[in-house]
């Protein structure tokens, strides 16, 4: 045991601009580190604690997605698409879909488009479970939270092994409606887990939503201002933690969002603990999406008689199909030219761009809340490299 | 408002920029406005800024290649066969200049519409890739342009840090290009067949026969 017997020393190195004995400290942080989420890489240079330059480095999974889908059929890009965000295959299936529906003019049958609602805010659900249990492990509550938030995902996940065979890559959706239709008591064992849901939001909230040591981490840490996210095209739970009233599911009513009553959550802040929040009530949202989904599911065909997916061949033009996904806008941008292949696929990813202003949220703050910036932002490597 | 009244707007407050709707044949129904290079910028300026439009949200850029091909245009000839004068149908085969474009999908979230298409063209697409960077106008074109210069080769001029973003510093071609060619990484493979054994035997008769 050792005893200090002089005060101890101040190690952070003083702050005042007059000091001529200090230099920058450059840290690699990633590609291997596990806040990172995945393969990532951020040049930070450190002035003690203080981040003062911060550059992303993409690519390390790098694929060339759009590449593989140029030879690819339109049917056949869509197992592909699974892999981009690899938490919500279904979300972008569904996007994907939407934008080949918008190319050829293709209608989509009644119980498919509830039950496309359906799985898509099971998607939400999970991922935002995932995202809040993760954000916690990055600010140090090792294991609890995470595990929490795990086993309500894997109720989830379950339930699309059930639907659909694959728990993560779900490659459910076709142009023109849904690949197989729910089996006997699918519907009945979903309805399960989604009254069960609220009981794990109000545990988590009730765990800690007011929790001091998270409010010091979080508020104030990171902050997007409105017009900053506007401007550098962030969407989805971020965009609207700023502040920003942009919800495609209100805006653009894809599908038959115009059917359902819910709210759209908005923060006030946009720091990381407005982004956490928006997740939670977000949650509850989609709860509510659910329940009244799931009460007026019709009965009836899932595709479209009219489109053949095998040997599609759509004439030639472009669409631009996107949906709410669960990170944000994901968009599919295509053009025909009028052959069984995409001429051009492009996918509009939303972890991407969402990243554009990773380097203005962590000027002036402390190393550690570059983790918990990063975690609040809510990337999937898979989608972000492509 | 429709993509007529959006041009009509455009050139009667941008002087001296030359604009062309680009119809689309699909049931999307999305036509896109093609602008000239050198006006693009205060083209861009002036949707986000225009009270009764307001594009301020620019959702998503990316590029497309289109290579130089052969157009054959139907022409009609008069010609003398038989000593008859006749009018005769000639196919007339031409070459058309490719070029690269950048496309740009514009929505508003003040006013809740869009999407507007924007494309730019380059001259061609060789030496001559030069299109001016919309980032300044819209940040969220940082990255996509970036990735555009990565995978297409464009140059945006004014962009304010144009470096590859998905390739590795060092790479020298242009992957999404439609002439790419995979660069020749074949490993040994001792029982190749089909695919792999083609290029096994491409990759040993360049380094001087099996």
């Amino acid at each position: 045991m050792s005893v200090l017997t002089e005060a101890p020393v101040d190690l952070t190195p003083s702050q005042s601009d007059d000091r001529t004995d200090s230099q920058l400290l450059e840290v690699s942080m990633g590609p291997q580190h596990p806040s990172t989420h995945g393969v990532f890489r951020m040049d930070v240079a450190l002035d003690g604690e203080r981040v003062v330059k911060l550059k992303p480095v993409f690519g390390y999974l790098h694929r060339n997605h759009e590449k593989i889908a140029e030879t690819e059929s339109y049917l056949g890009c869509m197992p592909y698409t699974d892999r981009l965000d690899y938490i919500c295959s279904i979300t972008n299936n569904w996007a994907y879909a939407l934008a080949v529906e918008k190319l050829a003019g293709i209608q989509v049958p009644e119980r498919a488009e509830y039950l496309r609602v359906i799985t898509g805010e099971l998607t939400r659900l999970q991922n935002h479970a995932g995202l809040v249990g993760f954000l916690m492990q990055d600010m140090g509550a090792s294991g609890t939270p995470l595990m929490y938030a795990f086993r309500e995902r894997e109720k989830i996940l379950d339930l699309f092994e059930a639907l659909t065979g694959a728990r993560m890559m779900c490659n459910y959706m076709r142009f023109g409606g849904c690949r197989v239709d729910a089996p006997a008591g699918w519907l009945q064992q979903a309805q399960k887990v989604i009254d069960a849901f609220p009981r794990f939001l109000d545990e988590f909230e009730r765990l800690l939503v007011s929790n001091e040591i998270l409010m010091a981490r979080t508020q104030g840490v990171g902050v997007v201002s409105r017009e900053q996210a506007v401007n550098a095209g962030i969407s989805g739970p971020m965009a609207r933690a700023s502040g920003v009233n942009y919800d495609l599911r209100k805006v653009d009513k894809y599908g038959i969002y115009d059917r359902f009553s819910f709210r759209v959550p908005l923060g006030e802040n946009g720091d990381v603990y407005d982004r956490y929040m928006l997740r939670v009530l977000e949650m509850r949202e989609s709860v509510e999406i659910l329940k009244q989904a799931m009460r007026d599911v019709p009965s009836g065909p899932i595709m479209d008689p009219n489109t053949k997916t095998r040997g599609f061949r759509p004439k030639a033009g472009e669409a631009y199909g996107r949906i709410e996904g669960p990170k944000g806008e994901l968009g599919f941008y295509l053009i025909s030219d009028g052959s069984s292949n995409p001429y051009r696929f492009r996918v509009r990813p939303p972890s991407l761009i969402n990243l554009t202003l990773l380097e203005d949220m962590c000027l002036g703050q402390n190393v550690a809340d570059i983790v918990i910036i990063l975690g609040s932002v809510d990337i999937v490597l898979g989608e972000v490299d492509r | 408002m429709n993509l007529e009244e959006i041009k009509s707007e455009i050139e009667a407050n941008v002087p001296g920029c030359s604009l062309e709707i680009i119809p689309n044949g699909s049931p999307s129904g999305q036509h896109s406005l093609l602008v000239d290079p050198d006006h693009a910028f205060a083209v861009a300026g002036f949707l986000r800024d225009a009270a009764n439009l307001r594009l301020d949200y620019c959702s998503n850029v990316t590029g497309v290649d289109w290579p130089a091909k052969e157009v054959s245009t139907k022409v009609k000839t008069k010609k003398v066969v038989d000593g008859v004068e006749q009018e005769v149908d000639e196919v007339l085969k031409t070459q058309s200049g490719g070029y690269l474009e950048a496309v740009y999908h514009l929505f508003s979230v003040e006013q809740r519409q869009g999407p507007v298409v924007l494309r730019m063209r380059t001259e061609d697409r060789a030496d001559r890739v030069h299109l001016p960077s919309l980032t300044p106008v819209w940040r969220s074109a940082d990255y996509q342009e970036r990735e555009i210069f990565d995978l297409f080769g464009i140059i945006f001029d004014g962009h304010p840090d144009l470096r590859r973003l998905l390739m590795w510093e060092g790479f020298e071609d242009h992957p999404m290009r439609r002439d790419y060619v995979d660069p020749d990484d074949y490993e040994y493979e001792p029982t190749a067949h089909d695919e792999v054994l083609k290029r096994a035997k491409e990759h040993l008769s360049a380094e001087g026969g099996l």
